[in-house]
């Protein structure tokens, strides 16, 4: 029977890897992401595999994408400006199709900011963020018990499109604690044909994005591996839709706190729900899109000063009024303020 | 009349043409990697590491698996192979400005570590893919596009020594610096190659050979002064030498 233990998100997310089966970590110390450094240090090697503490988020990364290159389902993690400097190897391992995991557990910025809570990477997460023509899938828990299953799922999805998996999310998440179940499926890793593996009794294989005059074919090939994800893999969950007439959209950190706002109002008969994605690369413009014909506004919630609301207005395509709230600099909303909006909106006053 | 073949091209060697520059010291290194690889019986469980710069497209040339790695970050690829593989040969192939200027932090953790691959740095004291900028190695005085009146130490700094950095490590192997000068100098660069891979299938750990070549497209000299250049100024301030040597141990 699947075991329920208490941890805190770090720590649920690093076992849902090792679960997973990744097979090597690379990192370096920065808050508020350190609980899950130590816990894979603690744990890897538990069970034959590699961790190593490395110089540098730069050479955490070119140390995952080694890794990946040697067929390893391989990871990193880090928080925003440790992510920032890692952005050159997820544009090299997006360049060379290669899989791998690399977790953001968000803090405020920009610059140093500080360590509390924040979403302000959503462009950066959701756009590639380095050099190029590419995306990650980026995932978005909203709790420990998400934590822990994304991490083990994301080596799957990974792997299926040999692209490289974001999970985003914050310091909150990352450092609260929850009871969970924890992932009892035995991870399966596809055969790779395309890794190096020394090329005994076989022609050479080469990794590469450097394609002097070809390089449109490279890009040809990456993007319709990004048309087949954004097909297969948008994953959103709604909470109280079905006759709702304000829509929340939020992830993560602020989604939690959207749904107890739903619940607060519901009580004094405002139409209010939740759409919360799970992904937000791709993104779930469909879904958002679906409702717009029963909705009189939609309300953006986040912990920035306004990213995923603009691909909320490029999916409601101006059907609907797109409102925004949003804390900024590490600050997060409360309930109740989230609950102020949405009175604001069902009085006629705007925020 | 019968034909004896007194030498052929390394089956680990491509037969294609190489894109480098005439009395470029690539192109001799490659082959003597491949060499090495068909003597040691390497080539089926290699996987290379090819860097940023002028040997970028280097995975064209030998017949093995190969990787390419953002600019000066081939240590820490490497790094993630070899843990993954630990029986695989792992081989990383760096110049002067991926490994001594922009990746030296990847280059000094790596042998720190000990991690057991082997890297072959090529030394030219010159950026040449780009067009002959200044390189943490080029010479005091040494005219480039972006030192066009000599490196002035005074405010460039002085080239880098990476064996005697190294040197300073208690992991690495073995460490020895060669030069491209002459029939001789090659002979001794292979020599010191395989010392470098033999500590390497004997896991001892990190091991390197800087090889001092001759870039005579922006030295601006001829192949043959090139050569002449790195025997009397070039290996004037880089020593020729084995820094450490583990392999009889």
């Amino acid at each position: 029977m699947a075991k329920r233990v208490l941890m805190t998100g770090n720590e649920a997310l690093g076992e849902g890897a090792i679960r997973g089966g990744c097979d090597c970590y690379f990192g370096y110390p920065i808050t508020p992401q350190n609980e899950l450094t130590a816990y894979m240090a603690r744990h890897m090697p538990d069970h034959d595999r590699t961790f190593i503490q490395s110089e540098s988020e730069i050479a955490a990364i070119n140390m995952v994408f080694g890794a990946s290159v040697a067929g390893a389902r391989s990871m990193t993690s880090s928080s925003s400006p440790g992510v920032s400097l890692k952005q050159e190897g997820m544009s090299y391992l997006a360049g060379c199709c290669l899989p791998a995991l690399i977790v953001n557990v968000m803090r405020a910025g920009p610059g140093l900011g500080d360590i509390t809570p924040s979403q302000a990477d959503y462009f950066q997460a959701t756009r590639g963020g380095g050099h190029g023509d590419y995306r990650t899938v980026v995932l978005t828990p909203a709790t420990v018990q998400e934590m822990h299953d994304f991490a083990a799922e994301a080596f799957d999805i990974a792997d299926r499109y040999r692209n490289p998996v974001m999970i985003l999310t914050d310091g909150r998440l990352g450092q609260m604690m929850e009871p969970l179940t924890l992932w009892d499926k035995e991870a399966a890793p596809p055969a790779k044909p395309w890794a190096l593996t020394g090329a005994a009794k076989r022609i050479k294989r080469t990794i590469r994005s450097y394609y002097a005059g070809r390089v449109p074919e490279n890009n040809a090939r990456i993007q319709a591996t990004l048309r087949k994800i954004e097909q297969n893999e948008v994953r959103f969950e709604t909470y109280m839709m079905d006759d709702a007439d304000i829509m929340l959209v939020a992830f993560g950190t602020a989604a939690r706190l959207c749904r107890g706002a739903v619940d607060c109002v519901r009580a004094d008969g405002i139409r209010a729900g939740l759409l919360r994605p799970q992904t937000v690369w791709p993104f779930p413009h469909e879904a958002i899109a679906g409702y717009c014909d029963q909705l009189k506004t939609v309300l953006t919630v986040e912990m920035n000063a306004g990213q995923m609301v603009e691909d909320v207005r490029l999916a409601v395509e101006g059907r609907t009024p797109v409102r925004f709230y949003g804390t900024i600099g590490g600050d997060v909303p409360s309930v109740a303020d989230v609950v102020e909006q949405i009175r604001l909106l069902t009085t006629g006053s705007e925020s | 009349m019968s034909e004896i073949a007194l030498y052929t091209r390394p089956q680990s060697l491509e037969d294609v043409s190489m894109h480098y520059c005439p009395g470029c010291g690539h192109g001799i290194v490659h082959k003597l990697i491949a060499e090495l690889m068909d003597e040691m019986d390497l080539r089926d469980k290699t996987v290379a590491v090819a860097p940023v710069g002028c040997s970028v497209i280097a995975y064209e040339y030998w017949d093995v698996d190969c990787t390419e790695a953002a600019h000066g970050r081939a240590p820490a690829v490497a790094t993630g192979i070899k843990r993954f593989r630990p029986d695989a040969f792992v081989l990383v192939y760096q110049g002067d400005g991926d490994l001594a200027s922009i990746g030296i932090a990847e280059t000094i953790y790596a042998a720190n570590r000990g991690e057991n691959f082997t890297t072959i740095f090529i030394n030219n004291t010159i950026y040449g893919m780009t067009g002959g900028q200044m390189a943490p190695t080029t010479l005091p005085g040494q005219v480039t596009t972006t030192s066009p009146t000599g490196r002035d130490v005074a405010t460039m700094g002085y080239p880098i020594r990476m064996c005697e950095i190294y040197d300073t490590l208690e992991a690495p192997s073995f460490i020895a610096r060669t030069m491209l000068d002459s029939p001789g100098g090659i002979r001794k660069t292979k020599t010191l190659i395989r010392k470098a891979f033999e500590a390497q299938v004997a896991g001892q750990g990190f091991s390197v050979v800087e090889i001092l070549s001759p870039c005579p497209t922006y030295m601006r000299m001829d192949p043959i002064q090139a050569m002449k250049h790195i025997k009397d100024k070039v290996s004037e301030y880089f020593p020729v030498k084995i820094f450490r040597d583990r392999t009889a141990e």
